[in-house]
């Protein structure tokens, strides 16, 4: 087996290619990560149903973090889907026997060594296979503070899992890492992106819009049956902090990237008041999620207006923070 | 947040498990901390599973007085409903509608039954019947 260390992370695909290029001698942090492949985002879709319920999420598309850390950093990394279960196994065992560290995307539903209480069906869960014992894999889960072990059987399960997402057996792993790269370009450009594509989304079911869309939403449920609006509610904020999405976290996490962005610019004072900025924004999802959760508790008749007010309000405060990152200018 | 202000409510929901959350010590540095839980996570996962355990138990009871088919409960017991069944499978909504119909998925051919089976993970044995006592 390799010499490869886990460790914990706050997100799943953004944690994978923080341990994965750590392992190959390049070192970036889980923010530094995230912000980097421009995975903050927000989208609200509803006419894509998980569960019987409407997407909502936090960050960009699953699988982006990991095309767009390729492309920004000129990382060759080989992506290889299966078409069949037998094929995918094969293949990975292979990869395991060179010695690599191989990333994978999975089912969270048929991974054994999660918990019962947040297994549910979702396809686009990202994980990491260092070595392989017989039957058992050694893995590294990002969103567990341990490494841990997972049958052959259940593995290949979530890999192959189908549906919405269906990750198809996916692996992939570096074939070769620059030495070299001019990590203060990529940061300048990566930065102007996010916020020009939050405050400017073409669409108004992505970046502020789509908050502005759920606020809307949000109000109608007035109409609907009062146990369907509970769900609807809990839903926002399960996927908002359910292991595996964490919505404030991508916000929390974000701050820290404008962090480490501005300690890199001689301590860019923009991207220092950005952070802060991004820091309580984050607080206020959090606000929100407890509004939310207080009202389903409670007897009382949903207050939908004050909601979706909180919704509208952190929307704004967000576009705040995007206009602030707009003013940073590299000065090297 | 500031660290001290990262929840640490022990969720039944983390199962013993930690999260990582990114939040500012007392000099703004932002680093990550182990989160034991949220009561407000806490609440939202609770009724989710509160609603898929009612939906579990209201197609075992179905299938158990002879109107629905075992199929229709295991598909709830899968964590699954007739959306991410007919994705899973590829069946059309209407033909698994059929299918928990108990006459109709009595006469189901072998081969139906095993797409079935892969997608729920039961033997063919365990899909045609429910649980005697079924605990939660």
């Amino acid at each position: 087996m390799n010499s490869f260390e886990h460790t914990h992370h706050a997100h799943c695909e953004s944690g994978v290619v923080s341990s994965m290029l750590r392992h190959h001698g390049m070192h970036l942090s889980e923010p530094m990560v995230f912000g980097l492949a421009n995975a903050l985002n927000f989208a609200y879709i509803p006419f894509v149903k998980i569960g019987g319920m409407p997407l909502i999420a936090y960050r960009s598309m699953p699988k982006s973090i990991i095309r767009n850390i390729r492309k920004n950093l000129k990382i060759e990394m080989k992506m290889e889907t299966f078409s069949s279960k037998e094929k995918g196994e094969k293949r990975l065992d292979e990869l395991l026997e060179e010695g690599r560290i191989v990333g994978a995307q999975s089912s969270v539903y048929w991974l054994e060594y999660f918990p019962k209480e947040i297994r549910f069906h979702f396809n686009a869960h990202n994980l990491l296979i260092y070595g392989r014992n017989g039957d058992e894999y050694a893995i590294s889960d990002p969103v567990f503070d341990k490494s841990v072990t997972c049958s052959r059987a259940s593995l290949t399960k979530a890999r192959f899992a189908k549906g919405v997402m269906a990750p198809k057996g996916l692996l992939y792993y570096p074939v070769s890492v620059p030495k070299e790269n001019n990590l203060d370009a990529v940061i300048a450009k990566n930065i102007k992106k996010t916020a020009k594509t939050m405050l400017n989304t073409p669409v108004p079911i992505a970046g502020l819009r789509g908050m502005r869309y759920l606020a809307k939403a949000i109000l109608k449920l007035d109409s609907k049956e009062k146990k369907y609006a509970r769900l609807f509610l809990g839903h926002i904020v399960r996927m908002q902090e359910e292991i595996g999405t964490g919505g404030a976290g991508f916000r929390f996490m974000y701050a820290s990237f404008l962090q480490e962005a501005s300690e890199r610019f001689c301590n860019d004072p923009v991207l220092a008041e950005a952070s802060k900025l991004m820091l309580s924004v984050g607080d206020e999802w959090r606000e929100f999620a407890l509004m939310i959760a207080k009202s389903i508790k409670s007897k009382k008749p949903i207050d939908y207006r004050a909601i979706s007010e909180k919704l509208m309000h952190i929307s704004e405060n967000e576009a705040k923070v995007y206009r602030k990152m707009l003013e940073f200018k590299a000065k090297n | 947040m500031d660290i001290k202000s990262v929840p640490q409510d022990n969720s039944e929901t983390y199962a013993n498990m930690k999260k990582a959350i990114y939040a500012a010590d007392e000099n703004g540095r932002m680093q990550t901390v182990g989160s034991t839980g949220w009561d407000v996570e806490e609440i939202a996962t609770q009724t989710a599973l509160e609603e898929i355990e009612k939906s579990i138990q209201d197609a075992y009871e179905e299938v158990k007085a002879g109107e629905k088919s075992p199929l229709y409960y295991h598909m709830y017991d899968a964590r699954m409903d007739l959306l991410v069944l007919a994705q899973s499978t590829g069946f059309f909504q209407w033909t698994i509608k059929r299918h928990f119909r108990p006459e109709v998925f009595r006469k189901l051919s072998e081969k139906k039954l095993l797409a079935y089976c892969d997608v729920l993970g039961k033997t063919v044995d365990e899909i045609k019947t429910v649980p005697k006592d079924r605990d939660e």
